[in-house]
């Protein structure tokens, strides 16, 4: 069987897929980077902000982030059991990770819903500009993860390309690293 | 060469020592989440910083090395990551003078002054009414010379 360059061969001591997924994360770090330094620095020099960030829902974004690392050992666990060889368990917890997935997009969802009704939008000011753009970056993030892991899930299952879980884990992990900082950012700091 | 002696430990929900292990490092995220949320709620400044930002870089830190297992990646992934927050850092430290100043010698950034005095203006009027204060404050002005 012929196999794609950039699977399991390795020219720098990691398989060329995995090391391509660093190279994305790479990429991402300078784009919510610049996004979060940005935002760290006006909220210093802009303390009008906190009457807006006030508006934030701490226990919403409490709970996503409980969702993210929760979706985050499930994604582990599959590369625990594509480790194992155990395709059929890596697809099963990559499904439960995309479930995780979709309930941190569903909350967001009733949480924006809600406070675009109380009339903070994307226009508003600029705190609401920062906050819907970062967690609008990080979600589409979020779908992108899901969708490549139900891709991802459906070979596993069949016990192809098991070296694809780690790949999509080390990418989900990141999301979930993002949402570590983006917590506190826009949810606690008042 | 002789086996080591295997224990044949088993884990709940049928879980492999690793995956136990990773089990465990979910719960003590999960500990420092609490942390990170009930530390703000006591008020102090330092504290806050402390429980909110210090606990999200040991979540990241710990996320990064037990589930991202970066720190048994070759040695230039680890470069490669933090030359990119080398980078951010360097964006950050040229653009913040910009920022986070509104006034130095012999000028005087109106348009982010306007926008602290609007924002403090608009705030506090929000505030009133939803605290139901029968004296309204007044509306914000928005000036631009």
């Amino acid at each position: 069987m012929i196999r794609p360059i950039a699977t399991t061969r390795e020219a720098t001591g990691i398989p060329t897929g995995r090391l391509a997924v660093w190279w994305v994360i790479a990429s991402e770090i300078v784009i919510f980077g610049g996004l979060l330094g940005s935002y760290l620095m006006h909220r210093l020099g802009h303390p009008e902000w906190a009457y807006q960030s006030v508006h934030t829902n701490t226990a919403a974004g409490a709970f996503n982030t409980f969702v993210l690392l929760t979706s985050s050992l499930f994604a582990v666990l599959a590369h625990d059991a594509a480790e194992h060889k155990d395709g059929k368990k890596a697809a099963k917890y990559l499904m439960i990770t995309c479930l995780g997935g979709l309930t941190f997009l569903c909350v967001k969802g009733a949480e924006w819903t809600h406070e675009i009704r109380e009339g903070f939008t994307l226009t508003s000011n600029t705190f609401w500009s920062f906050y819907y753009t970062a967690a609008g970056l990080h979600g589409i993030h979020v779908i992108a993860g899901m969708i490549i892991m139900l891709f991802v899930a459906a070979d596993a299952a069949k016990g192809k390309e098991l070296q694809r879980v780690e790949n999509i884990g080390i990418y989900w992990h990141f999301v979930d690293l993002v949402w570590i900082f983006l917590f506190p950012l826009l949810y606690i700091a008042k | 060469m002789s086996e080591t002696t295997s224990t044949s430990k088993t884990y709940p929900l049928g879980l492999s020592e690793h995956g136990f292990q990773y089990v465990k490092i979910w719960g003590l995220l999960l500990g420092l989440l609490v942390v990170s949320v009930v530390g703000p709620m006591i008020g102090i400044r330092w504290l806050t910083l402390v429980t909110a930002f210090g606990i999200a870089f040991v979540k990241a830190f710990i996320v990064a090395t037990r589930f991202m297992h970066i720190n048994l990646e070759r040695k230039f992934v680890t470069y490669m990551v933090a030359g990119m927050l080398a980078f951010m850092l360097v964006m950050v430290a040229g653009i913040s003078p910009d920022v986070l100043k509104h006034e130095g010698h012999h000028w005087v950034n109106k348009a982010a002054n306007d926008a602290v005095d609007r924002g403090e203006k608009e705030g506090a009027a929000h505030a009133g009414e939803h605290e139901g204060a029968a004296e309204k404050p007044e509306a914000p002005a928005a000036e631009h010379h």
